[in-house]
């Protein structure tokens, strides 16, 4: 067994007052999709944005990549990000920028890549998300909820990470779109290899993509397939597996 | 700090190399195809000459690590191996790589899109020359149906029975335009006056009448400069305040809530503004006037030595109610300039960040602009009626 990428243990969390996360711990393993859920306000983003280190949790230790971020150079802290990707949940696009323009802004950064190499890359990544060619040169405003999360994926996946986390990447789309981009993200897991650190909603989602579920619940955690969950006592898992919305997306 | 960049490298350099035999080229790959090596690879690649050849391989069965940047330059070569007219027969990667490359064939026929660049010929310059007088033309347009809207508004708050005035918000308004600038204001026309009086007071002395510094100060500040500067300072304070609230609510689609609600957005959110702002500027001026007095006796008694009393006896004798009262009597004219271009800018925000923080530089500049456009108007009025 390999080591895992993300390595959490003891997190914990308190914003506003109020304890979030009480000792947490949580590892994704190379190369899997975990699905992160729970009710709102159980801190599934912040336990997101204490693992990319946009939020210093109170206690606790976090490594990605076998290193443990809070203790990391700034530059050594760069050179873990050219290697994950974050889809945050509207897409964060640079508004100001055409999707050609947001995607090379990693290509810029971190690379000395040619204007042409980029413009290459960039269409490729726009084709690759299932955008058409010509959502290019458009700005994020003139685009679709849906489009502007594919175009934030394409951005996330610049540089070809090896870790991608999703904040929620199915909200707000409608069924259809919801399962393209299920598609899309289980693809591009499979060709790519990516490991992808999912907080969503949405069980379909979860039952398309991801091989397993860290369940936040009570400022802890719980971590299983969904078919060890479903047999959870806990009774916010159990209504969410067993209600009707889920009982009807597990064909149950 | 902030340019440090880190060193990312590849665990094994990528290598390259093409060999040829009589009709046959081999295109060999191996080490890291990956995104830090890409920027070297497509240098390399791009030097290569493909031509001549009937078949074409490419062997990157020795890659170690292959990317999707990788895995593009292996494609775009093979691309540029048919291009060039030689048949390519052997496309060898190794097989945990082989679903990367069915993705990009499947995105394959994406040619590079470039966004839109600048006008190049004369007819496109003249094009955006025309497109931009109509705007300008659209704009104020907007902006004068937009002030009989607000006008009417204003009127029916104040005047009609059946509607309440939006009193907190008013009081709000006030305290946020009018309290808070006093510290800001207070002090640049102390600055002021201390600045005129020196002048004044060095450019007089030469005739020996250094006694109409006071003369001077009274009627500059108290009928021009004190309602231009609390005019500028509530421009740049309040009039951007306002279209950065209003835009931000727009872009929050908060205004589009407040619509379907059946709320009138002039009486929720720019009756207050503009009231508030129509009520506090005259204050602000007047405060402005009697800080500029108050900087031009301090001055008066340490440069010139004239002391207090005689500073007020001469201010008494060169000033009229009626300097004071026409320096006070454009203030709501400039409030109400600043609070409707405020309001109309942000109301005319898109749903995207770029477009607050445009919007709220062109308030800024729009008003002060029309202040100071107004000022001169005013300025001709009174000097034609003899004021």
């Amino acid at each position: 067994m390999s080591d895992p990428i993300i390595s959490v243990r003891g997190l914990v969390n308190v914003l506003g007052g109020n304890l979030i996360h009480d000792h947490l711990d949580l590892d994704v393993m190379p190369g899997e999709v975990m699905g992160v859920v729970g009710g709102s306000g159980t801190g599934k983003s912040v336990l997101l944005r204490s693992i990319v280190g946009l939020n210093k949790p109170q206690s606790g230790s976090i490594s990605v990549f076998g290193a443990e971020t809070s203790t990391l150079s700034p530059i050594d802290m760069r050179a873990l990000q050219f290697r994950w990707g974050v889809l945050f949940q509207e897409g964060a696009l640079f508004s100001s920028q055409t999707v050609t323009e947001n995607i090379q802004v990693p290509l810029r950064r971190y690379t000395k890549m040619s204007q042409r190499l980029m413009d290459e890359i960039a269409a490729m990544k726009i084709a690759m998300v299932g955008l058409p060619a010509d959502a290019g040169r458009k700005f994020p405003s003139e685009l679709s909820g849906g489009m502007r999360k594919r175009a934030g994926l394409a951005r996330a996946l610049a540089l070809d990470p090896d870790l991608v986390f999703l904040d929620e990447p199915t909200a707000g789309l409608d069924p259809i779109s919801a399962s393209h981009f299920d598609e899309l993200v289980r693809g591009l897991q499979q060709s790519l290899g990516l490991t992808v650190f999912m907080v969503t909603h949405d069980i379909d989602t979860l039952r398309a993509t991801t091989d397993r579920i860290a369940v936040l619940v009570g400022k802890k955690i719980k971590i299983g397939t969904i078919k060890t969950l479903v047999h959870d006592p806990d009774p916010w898992i159990q209504e969410y597996f067993a209600g009707a919305r889920g009982r009807a997306a597990l064909g149950a | 700090m902030r340019n440090i960049l880190p060193k990312v490298t590849a665990e094994h350099p990528a290598t390259l190399a093409l060999e040829r035999r009589g009709n046959t080229l081999r295109l060999v790959a191996g080490g890291d195809w990956i995104v830090p090596e890409a920027p070297r690879l497509d240098r390399e690649l791009s030097h290569l000459d493909f031509s001549g050849a009937r078949d074409a391989a490419i062997d990157a069965g020795a890659i170690q690590k292959l990317d999707s940047a990788g895995a593009w330059l292996l494609l775009r070569s093979k691309q540029a191996m048919e291009r060039a007219g030689a048949r390519v027969g052997e496309f060898l990667v190794p097989e945990q790589y082989h679903p990367l490359l069915e993705n990009l064939n499947r995105a394959q026929g994406a040619a590079p899109i470039l966004g839109p660049r600048g006008p190049r010929n004369l007819k496109e310059y003249l094009e955006r020359i025309g497109r931009a007088t109509i705007h300008v033309l659209q704009q104020g347009y907007g902006l004068l149906s937009f002030l009989g809207q607000i006008t009417v508004e204003n009127l029916e708050a104040i005047t009609s029975p059946r509607r309440e005035l939006p009193f907190p918000a008013l009081v709000h308004q006030i305290e946020e335009t009018g309290l808070t600038a006093l510290p800001i204001l207070g002090l640049l026309s102390f600055l002021l006056g201390v600045v005129i009086a020196y002048q004044g007071a060095d450019q007089l002395r030469r005739f020996g009448a250094e006694i109409f510094t006071i003369n001077l100060l009274g009627v500059s500040v108290l009928r021009e400069i004190g309602g231009l500067i609390a005019a500028i300072i509530v421009a740049g304070r309040s009039g951007s305040a306002f279209t950065a609230q209003i835009g931000t609510m727009r872009v929050n689609e908060e205004i589009d809530a407040m619509q379907t609600l059946g709320l009138n957005i002039a009486e929720v959110l720019v009756v207050p503004r503009v009231l508030g702002l129509v009520v506090s500027l005259p204050l602000l001026t007047f405060y402005a006037g009697v800080m500029g007095m108050i900087g031009g006796a301090v001055m008066c008694y340490f440069d010139l030595g004239i002391t207090i009393p005689e500073f007020m006896r001469q201010l008494e004798g060169a000033i009229t109610w009626q300097t004071v009262l026409v320096g006070l009597i454009k203030a709501p004219v400039f409030a109400f300039i600043i609070g409707l271009v405020g309001c109309y800018e942000g109301l005319r925000v898109e749903r995207n960040a770029a477009s607050v923080g445009k919007l709220t530089t062109r308030s800024v500049v729009e008003s002060i602009f029309l202040v100071i456009v107004f000022d001169a108007a005013f300025s001709i009025f009174f000097s034609v009626i003899g004021i």
